[in-house]
């Protein structure tokens, strides 16, 4: 079970509180953007396998949207951020590194 | 190919069974296909067979990065339908549930099909409408499916209980031809049936890269040397997104984990298989006693093949209720897969901007139902350039907002 940090109130709890709402930093299309455009922002997704960037809410405490840093293999969760955060905020990208590093080492 | 049979096996008793063949052969990476369909599941196998029994490609080969059918192929509740409400979706699951009928005898061995009938549970009154719907659109498609009501529930599952306090049974959507098959078969015999046919299967070999020049596939390398092909088949399940990154391409494919569990063996309980949709479970009864249960994905990505506890407390809680006599056993084993889902829960059988280069993937949560005519369509628009039954199913969808959408007809686990 993930244990996730809310930004938004401080909480740290399961992940039976939060619901997932999919990736994050999706920008959305123009609208005269071509046909090929919006099948990018509607249905296409990165799907790592590795680290991703995704949104959730906090459904059963402040009720909030925010961004996590998450590991789909490992399921590592690397830091929680503000859902209008435009990208990652350096900490979180660091972290990121770090563990890639120390894997690379391993 | 040795002939399974009643007088092959009283043959092999008299030799204390040492007699017996490999199912299937265990050959070296050639350098060169015609064909490469990545991934040993039951779809890959499906396709690789059909490519050569109904197409004449038999210079083929399966390369599969674990072993055969070690993915989702071995990890789903087997069961088989083909209630679904999109005529496109109809005609392609019908045609597998159609192809799962004879399979025994054409793969000469034995999947252990078992028609046994199929019952999807209305347990809300928008759910007695939804299925209504679904069982009009099954007459019209050619799918037999009929509504049936608590009182004939009640007879073709005596331990359910109708009249639950949360969640009473309304009705239900019945198929009798629905049921389940042995999954490991399914796949070891559309293995030993591809091998017969001359296809290779290449196990524990990875692929880490596909070359793709000016457009068009090259070959693939591989964890066991440099392959190369003129065409080149993706089967991957819930790795789609993966080999898509490697070839340069994207996909409508979020890939999450879905899981299941068994019981302990008891006696004969039940002898059809029973969705209930609302509450996110399903149920059916193994030869060997054990209920199989399954329940509904998980809701974040996830390639880690693992289930997550609440879910197996949610979906055991929500069968209690429906089910009482099961509330006091034990449960043995749980299990997770990794499935590929689309937004409109309806599968991937399309060519891709890469010349050459074709996917079968976003079967999500109900895959093995459909690896007979998932095969048998993707070898044709492999082996003809196009399909009838795969046409509907093209990535162009995803441009055009033609979507199949299931994901409201069925919205649970499947």
């Amino acid at each position: 079970m993930l244990l996730i940090p809310c930004p938004c109130c401080g909480v740290e709890a399961a992940e039976t509180e939060f619901h997932p709402g999919g990736e994050a930093h999706v920008k959305r299309a123009e609208a005269d953007a071509s046909d090929d455009a919006f099948m990018d922002y509607l249905f296409h997704r990165k799907n790592p396998k590795g680290v991703h960037f995704e949104r959730w809410r906090h459904q059963y405490g402040c009720g909030k949207w925010f961004n996590l840093a998450r590991d789909t293999v490992t399921l590592e969760v690397f830091g929680a951020y503000p859902a209008d955060a435009p990208e990652p905020p350096a900490a979180i990208r660091e972290a990121i590194a770090a563990r890639a590093a120390e894997r690379g080492s391993i | 190919m040795q002939r399974y049979s009643a007088f092959a096996l009283a043959r092999q008793a008299l030799n204390h069974h040492e007699g017996w063949e490999r199912a299937w052969r265990a050959p070296d990476l050639k350098d060169r296909y015609e064909v490469i369909v990545v991934g040993a599941g039951g779809h890959g196998l499906a396709t690789a067979y059909y490519l050569a029994k109904n197409h004449g490609i038999t210079n083929v080969a399966v390369i599969e990065k674990g072993w055969l059918g070690g993915g989702n192929t071995g990890r789903n509740t087997t069961i088989i339908r083909s209630n679904y409400l999109q005529e496109e979706s109809a005609a392609i699951y019908e045609l597998s549930r159609g192809l799962y009928e004879d399979l025994s005898q054409r793969l000469n061995f034995n999947i252990m099909f078992s028609p046994r009938g199929v019952l999807m549970l209305c347990q809300t009154e928008h759910e007695l409408r939804a299925m209504k719907r679904t069982a009009h659109a099954n007459r019209l498609a050619g799918v037999e499916t009929e509504m049936v009501d608590p009182a004939r529930v009640k007879q073709l599952c005596p331990i359910m209980n109708v009249d639950g306090p949360r969640y009473p049974v309304l009705g239900g959507l019945w198929q009798p031809r629905g049921g389940t098959a042995r999954h490991d078969a399914v796949a070891w015999g559309y293995a030993r049936a591809a091998s017969d046919l001359g296809v290779d299967i290449v196990q524990n070999c990875e692929v880490q890269g596909i070359d793709v020049s000016n457009g068009k596939v090259m070959g693939v390398r591989t964890s066991k040397g440099a392959v190369r092909c003129e065409k080149l088949a993706v089967v991957v399940a819930g790795h789609s997104t993966v080999l898509a990154d490697m070839a340069g391409f994207r996909l409508p494919i979020e890939s999450v984990a879905l899981q299941a569990l068994v019981s302990e063996p008891i006696k004969p309980v039940m002898d059809i298989v029973v969705m209930a949709n609302t509450v996110h479970g399903y149920m059916s009864q193994s030869d060997k006693g054990e209920l199989v249960i399954g329940g509904g994905a998980d809701g974040y990505n996830n390639y880690t093949q693992r289930g997550s506890f609440q879910h197996v407390e949610e979906t055991v809680r929500a069968l209690v209720e429906t089910f009482p006599i099961i509330s006091r056993l034990k449960m043995l084993r749980q299990w997770g897969g990794i499935v590929d889902m689309t937004g409109d829960r309806s599968p991937i059988i399309s060519k891709t901007p890469v010349e050459g280069i074709f996917v079968n993937c976003g079967w999500g949560t109900g895959g093995f139902k459909a690896i007979p005519g998932s095969g048998w369509a993707t070898a044709s628009l492999i082996a003809k350039g196009e399909d009838k039954v795969a046409a509907p199913f093209s990535l162009e969808r995803f441009r055009e907002g033609r979507m199949i959408d299931e994901s409201v007809a069925a919205a649970v686990a499947h």
